[in-house]
């Protein structure tokens, strides 16, 4: 029995010659494979793969966006900060001149309020010596007629003549006041 | 075939070693690769198992990748991640890194086709009930290597036109001197008749020598079975085992050898000089 398969194997050809029905149905597994493959399933896995590609380089893109916001945020922020410094400073050093101004001016004020009341003060005096010199005036020279008509014992009745003396003799002694000042 | 041919199993066989039966029985050989038509007889038409199996397997192939590919998604699934791995060892593995980027996409889908259907027909070799290698029959690596055939020598003569074509078929080169007609006939022979031959009788010849091992330590386990034979056919039953291991890494291997010549054959045909 299995004698006679060996010898139906022996009779055949070379195991290298191919019997072509088989050469058909290999050729026509293999296109069928190639079809398929070729014509739907790889473009398919290809199309997704680039999807993919493209969501893992969008994802890199998006990071990559949100950076350089952040980046400009940053600039933004710091440039402000540095505006705000700026006019920090600014206000610091008008409130500085402000204040020394307004010192100065309280200063001429005061001077000014000083040299006032000084020029008051002053006058005052003048006014005062010039009651006081007159009143003196008028005490001495009644003083001094008196005395000079207890001396000489007769009233002088002439006032007229009287005063002209005595105004004479004050202004005499007023002017060696200046002189000697 | 009038005869009754019989598959040759060992275990068709309730004889022995030690029991009577001698060496020359059952010993697998050539017609280890025939088989009785499941329909139609050996002269005219005809379906047998290489036929069923290498027809199963294209839809194998194709039903895993309708699996894997038929919904693609952008975030893969198991079986999807595991397709996308071959589908991309193929591509880039085997075509960028031969014919390159640019020109290889073009042959990525035969490419890939072809390592998937060979390594298909040649795991058919360990799968139970099957057991048997489809490319161990020459027909089938024949047509995969016409193909390729086909394909490489069409786009070498549209790519340089006949004198270009025939120049790199021959390896033209003027600095070979008085040498050169020698060295342009044994580079024709080499590259247009040889070299499609041996590409389909590498695979071929692979496939036939590791399944008539297989068949030889399975039939020798049984067929020594009894007496002191026991002893040795522990040792083949081990040998089959390992065999098969073995035959799982040659399978993948020749796939791989079958396009990654098929990707050379390409380049050569796009180089410039060959």
């Amino acid at each position: 029995m299995t004698h006679s398969w060996v010898q139906f194997a022996a009779e055949q050809e070379n195991p290298l010659v191919p019997p072509w029905p088989e050469l058909v149905i290999g050729l026509i597994a293999f296109v069928i494979v190639f079809g398929f493959l070729a014509k739907k399933l790889l473009p398919n896995i290809n199309k997704v793969l680039e999807e993919r590609r493209e969501a893992i380089e969008g994802g890199i893109e998006k990071a990559e966006a949100a950076q350089t916001e952040a980046q400009s945020v940053l600039e933004q922020y710091k440039a402000q900060l540095a505006e705000a410094r700026h006019e920090a400073a600014r206000l610091r050093q008008e409130a500085q001149e402000q204040g020394a101004a307004l010192i100065a001016e309280m200063r001429a004020e005061g001077q000014r309020q000083r040299e006032e009341i000084v020029a008051a003060g002053h006058a005052q005096i003048e006014a005062d010596r010039k009651a006081a010199a007159s009143a003196l005036r008028q005490d001495v020279g009644k003083l001094a007629t008196d005395l000079a008509g207890k001396l000489v014992g007769e009233s002088l009745e002439d006032h007229a003549r009287q005063s002209r003396v005595i105004d004479r003799f004050l202004d005499e002694l007023e002017e060696k006041a200046e002189a000697a000042r | 075939m009038s005869a009754d041919p019989t598959q040759t199993l060992a275990f068709d066989t309730s004889c022995h070693l030690f029991s009577g039966c001698g060496f020359n029985t059952v010993a697998p050989g050539l017609h280890s690769f025939l088989f009785e038509p499941i329909w139609g007889n050996t002269n005219g038409l005809y379906f047998n198992k290489p036929m069923l199996l290498a027809l199963l397997g294209s839809i194998i192939v194709v039903g895993f990748f309708w699996a894997a590919f038929g919904k693609p998604k952008v975030v893969p699934g198991k079986l999807q991640m595991v397709a996308e791995a071959g589908y991309d060892f193929v591509r880039r593995g085997v075509v960028y890194e031969t014919i390159g980027k640019k020109e290889g996409e073009k042959y990525v889908p035969l490419v890939v086709s072809l390592f998937f259907f060979v390594w298909m027909m040649n795991l058919w070799s360990v799968i139970p009930v099957a057991q048997f290698p489809v490319t161990s029959i020459i027909a089938y690596p024949i047509v995969l290597a016409a193909i390729v055939y086909i394909v490489w020598v069409s786009l070498t003569f549209k790519r340089h036109g006949f004198v270009g074509a025939f120049k790199n078929f021959t390896g033209y080169d003027k600095s070979l001197g008085p040498v050169l007609p020698l060295a342009m006939t044994i580079e024709f022979f080499s590259n247009l008749l040889v070299r499609p031959f041996t590409h389909a009788v590498r695979l071929f010849a692979n496939m036939f020598a590791g399944h008539t091992l297989i068949v030889l330590f399975t039939i020798a386990s049984w067929y020594m079975l009894n007496g002191i034979g026991i002893a040795y056919s522990g040792v083949s039953f081990v040998m089959t085992i390992v065999m098969t291991a073995f035959e799982l890494f040659i399978q993948a291997v020749q796939a791989y050898v079958f396009v990654l010549l098929t990707c050379s054959y390409i380049q050569g045909a796009l180089a410039e000089h060959h």
